[in-house]
């Protein structure tokens, strides 16, 4: 609706004042407020207040202060910021906080047990299947929860069930690798 | 004990598998406030009046900047500056998503909220962003710093005694860098004194660019920068959003992070120019070339001065006596264009080898024997030899590889189910950056290793290949040594752009580390004594020693790196869609100083090779003026079910030319000669001879 106004604003005239598209946007109270809410994180729970807009992207990373998850896009394209919510990969960009009170997150952070990584971890460093690493804290959520499905029984099932997640990088042969490496282990 | 050549896992790889690795965006401060970019909305034209009295009663707002209150900044070349237009210095606007305002909030939520309420009253303007049609309007203009026009011999002569001439017209799309982390600023000023956390290309361009901007002395500014999530050329320069945190965070007396939107990113920092390039190729009946021409149209900016030097290449790959090559830009309202992965060879040898497969099917010739035909040690270009050229062997191991035949069967004759399937193979080349550059290396009573050097870790593996040079010269375990990089406090270290830090900063830390073995020569070290017991047996805490590479300034040889690639595609028989089915990429970059990871560059490379060739195309929406898909669901980059079986292989060398490693650069090889195999495998597959990157459905579409 708004593209359209100044398209044919431009299209008739050639110079002529136009108002930024967004003159008419509204401010939005309801979602400044607060809410509070447990945030149950990798085995912790942290009670918090959010904003009813905060996205649990945001929360994790701003709030509790855990930057593992990374935003890529902040609009469900990239796969950067996947965590598990009750076991199930899901895009926390993509996800409000308030709508996981008291629901089991797990993040990047939470995934080595100590000083022991989990197996994918290690599959990820012993197949070099990263390079700049930002999108590896979504790739290796979404590893693991692609090999608990049962999607990685071939190379190109990996690669169907893991082209959520992009790596501009492009460590993608690696990452199959890496993936394959772990199909089938018990403790994944 | 080796290290370097050896297959070395990531010395940061733990750091980055378990979410540990701090990002600029993971960097708190106490205070931070956030600034959010309000971007202009049309393509030029002035800003008359911008209302802010809505966003300001949003909460948490500190402030809005304007041009009327932004501080004045002093002019900036471009390069380093990425683009000449600074922003917010007046009321112009160049280009859509210039920045025109900036609001300052306490959180990033309520920064962009008020964003949002941001009123602007625009007096717009003319533009022209249509580059395809305003090629008339193409200028000549300097190609940094040197001339757009180029030539050996006699080309227009010679062009006229071919037995055989084609002439054709390549184009590539504007093309975005997209790394995986939108680009995201820190400035806090103590005092006088700047720190900037940021993900950039060099730590070192960026202090002396801000410095030169804000008219303080670069030892007023550090730069700090831990990791980088990708880059590929959009933060080589220096950039709009760096220069607001930076003098913004001062007007508010507060540490100020600001991040760049998805969206933002996409007129924020650069993207590869889209081309038109004309070659012709004259060739005797046997194959041999005759005369060479190139000339090439590149989209520009009213915002600067980018001309990719698309052609550069095109001289110096094969024996060819007469040789031309020409740039022109046309200049458009949108950002400036600026190197991306991977640049110059990486659009000229597009249109340079899909030119030399048109002439193979015209004399009847294997693509391969063709390129063998024309095999050359000089580079004619600059009448020197190559440093050291095994690209004949490249050639021989992928045809091997590959099972590249003998005779190749008429095109659109080979299938496989619904698919018509074809082969490709295509030649690469890359010019060997090299800079100047410092190190220090510190032995530790604790039998620790510390690295240091001013560059950055972008994803090469710089951090690991650092530590194996240290640990061969020293002789000690890859594991014991510590690489600090990312950081104006250290000695000066190059910029992560051009393929360059392995050689450059790699001679520097091997001179550092060799300078360090002279040193604990000369406090008594016996031969056979580790360095820690030394430390211990004399009492030392620890010992230092610095060195510097600096590469000669005129080479009496011509650096460059080599590739042959092969590439099988299918084209759905009834969809037309085209898809790569494997690849296969020998390579010859002198010494590889880490097979894992270099391994892995390449692959990288040639996958954003197939971006190239099949899905990565920047739309311009000429009504509006703006690029059409700013986030990755329009903007389609290879995700892993594009990806094939990719096979990778070294021929094994040492460029002692190039530098006391044996190593040129790999980084940008990868992305190279990848596009045209593609695009002639896709003519062998389905007759069709496209000549526009990206190929896509609709170009099967008609007459052929």
């Amino acid at each position: 609706m708004e593209l359209s106004a100044v398209t044919s604003a431009a299209a008739l005239l050639p110079t002529i004042s136009v108002r930024r598209a967004e003159a008419t946007a509204q401010p939005s109270p309801a979602a400044a407020q607060k809410t509070t809410l447990d945030l149950h994180v990798n085995g912790a729970v942290h009670p918090v207040s959010v904003e009813n807009r905060a996205t649990l992207l945001d929360a994790l990373r701003d709030t509790i202060g855990l930057t593992g998850t990374k935003k890529g896009c902040d609009r469900g394209e990239c796969g950067a910021c996947t965590i598990h919510i009750d076991g199930r990969r899901v895009l926390s960009c993509l996800t409000l906080a308030v709508m996981t009170d008291g629901r089991e997150i797990t993040t990047i952070e939470g995934l080595a047990e100590g000083d022991q990584l989990h197996p994918v971890q290690t599959a990820f460093i012993e197949h070099d299947a990263f390079q700049c690493g930002f999108c590896t804290s979504g790739q290796i959520m979404s590893a693991v929860a692609c090999i608990r499905e049962g999607h990685a029984a071939s190379d190109d099932e990996v690669r169907e069930f893991m082209s959520g997640n992009i790596c501009r990088c492009a460590a993608y042969p690696q990452i199959v690798a890496a993936v394959r490496s772990c199909s089938g282990m018990e403790e994944i | 004990m080796s290290a370097i050549g050896v297959a070395t896992n990531r010395v940061e790889g733990r750091a980055k598998v378990t979410g540990a690795a701090r990002y600029t965006g993971d960097i708190v401060a106490e205070g931070l406030v956030h600034g959010f970019i309000v971007g202009s909305t049309i393509a030029s034209g002035r800003v008359l009046d911008i209302d802010f009295s809505r966003a300001r009663e949003a909460g948490g707002v500190l402030r809005v900047f304007t041009h009327l209150d932004m501080p004045r900044l002093r002019s900036l070349a471009s390069p380093p500056a990425g683009d000449t237009h600074l922003p917010m210095q007046d009321d112009r606007v160049l280009y859509e998503g210039q920045p025109v305002a900036v609001v300052v909030s306490e959180t990033f939520e309520q920064a962009r909220e008020a964003a949002r309420l941001v009123e602007v009253t625009y007096d717009r303007s003319d533009f022209l962003t249509d580059f395809a049609g305003n090629l008339s309007r193409a200028e000549h203009r300097p190609l940094y710093g040197m001339p757009p026009d180029t030539q050996h011999g006699d080309p227009d002569t010679f062009m006229q005694r071919g037995d055989v001439v084609v002439g054709a017209t390549y184009a590539t799309a504007d093309r975005h860098h997209v790394p995986m982390e939108p680009s995201v600023t820190m400035a806090m000023w103590h005092g006088e004194r700047l720190i900037l956390r940021d993900a950039v290309q060099g730590v070192m361009l960026t202090r002396n660019t801000v410095a030169q901007a804000l008219g303080i002395e670069p030892s007023q500014v550090e730069v700090q920068c831990e990791f980088v999530g990708g880059a590929f050329g959009c933060t080589g320069f220096i950039w709009s959003h760096q220069l607001l945190a930076a003098a913004l965070s001062r007007e508010i007396g507060r540490p100020l992070r600001l991040t760049l939107t998805r969206a933002q990113t996409f007129t924020a920092h650069g993207y590869q120019p889209a081309s038109v390039q004309t070659v012709r190729l004259a060739a005797t009946q046997d194959g041999a070339l005759l005369a060479t021409r190139h000339d090439s149209l590149l989209a520009g900016s009213v915002a600067g001065g980018h001309v990719e030097p698309v052609g550069w290449g095109t001289r110096s790959v094969y024996a060819c006596d007469n040789a031309a090559v020409t740039h022109r830009v046309v200049r458009l309202n949108k950002g400036n264009p600026t190197p991306m992965r991977s640049p110059i060879e990486g659009i000229g040898m597009v249109a340079t080898e899909i030119a030399m497969d048109e002439l193979a099917f015209e004399l009847g010739m294997n693509p391969l024997e063709l390129r063998l035909r024309n095999y050359t040690d000089t580079d004619l270009a600059h009448n020197r030899p190559f440093s050291l050229k095994r690209l004949r062997e490249c050639y021989s191991e992928g045809a091997r590889l590959f099972g590249w035949p003998q005779t190749l069967p008429p095109p659109a004759t080979l299938q496989d189910g619904r698919e018509l399937v074809g082969y490709g193979m295509a030649t690469a080349i890359f010019q060997t950056f090299r800079s100047e550059a410092s190190a220090r290396v510190t032995a530790l009573q604790s039998g620790r290793i510390r690295v240091e050097t001013g560059t950055q870790e972008i994803g090469g593996g710089t951090y690991t290949v650092l530590a194996q040079v240290a640990a061969e010269v020293l002789d000690v375990p890859v594991a014991n040594v510590d690489v600090v990089i990312g950081d104006t406090r250290l000695p000066e270290g190059p910029i992560s752009a051009g393929s360059r830090v392995t050689l450059s900063a790699g001679s520097a830390v091997q001179a550092a580390a060799r300078n360090l073995l002279t040193r604990f020569g000369e406090v008594g070290r016996p031969n056979g004594e580790s360095l820690a017991a030394a430390l211990q047996r004399l009492n030392l805490d620890e010992l230092s020693a610095d060195g510097r590479w600096q590469p000669e300034q005129e080479s009496r040889f011509s650096l460059y790196s080599f590739g042959a690639v092969y590439a099988e595609v299918g084209v759905d028989k009834d969809l037309a869609i085209p898809r790569v089915r494997r690849v296969v990429g020998v390579y010859d970059a002198g010494k590889i100083i880490n097979p894992k990871a270099a391994r892995g560059q390449m692959t990288g490379g040639i996958i954003w090779g197939i971006g190239q060739a099949l899905l990565e195309k920047s739309e311009m929406d000429h009504t509006l003026g703006r690029f059409l898909s700013k986030n990755l669901a329009g903007y389609l980059v290879p995700v892993n079910a594009d990806v094939p079986d990719i096979e990778v292989q070294f021929i094994d060398g040492f460029d002692a030319e190039a530098g006391p490693l044996g190593a040129r650069g790999i980084g940008e090889l990868g992305g190279i000669g990848i596009g045209a195999a593609i695009a002639n495998a896709v003519f062998h597959a389905s007759g069709r001879r496209v000549r526009s990157l990206p190929i896509l459905p609709e170009h099967f579409l008609g007459q052929t």
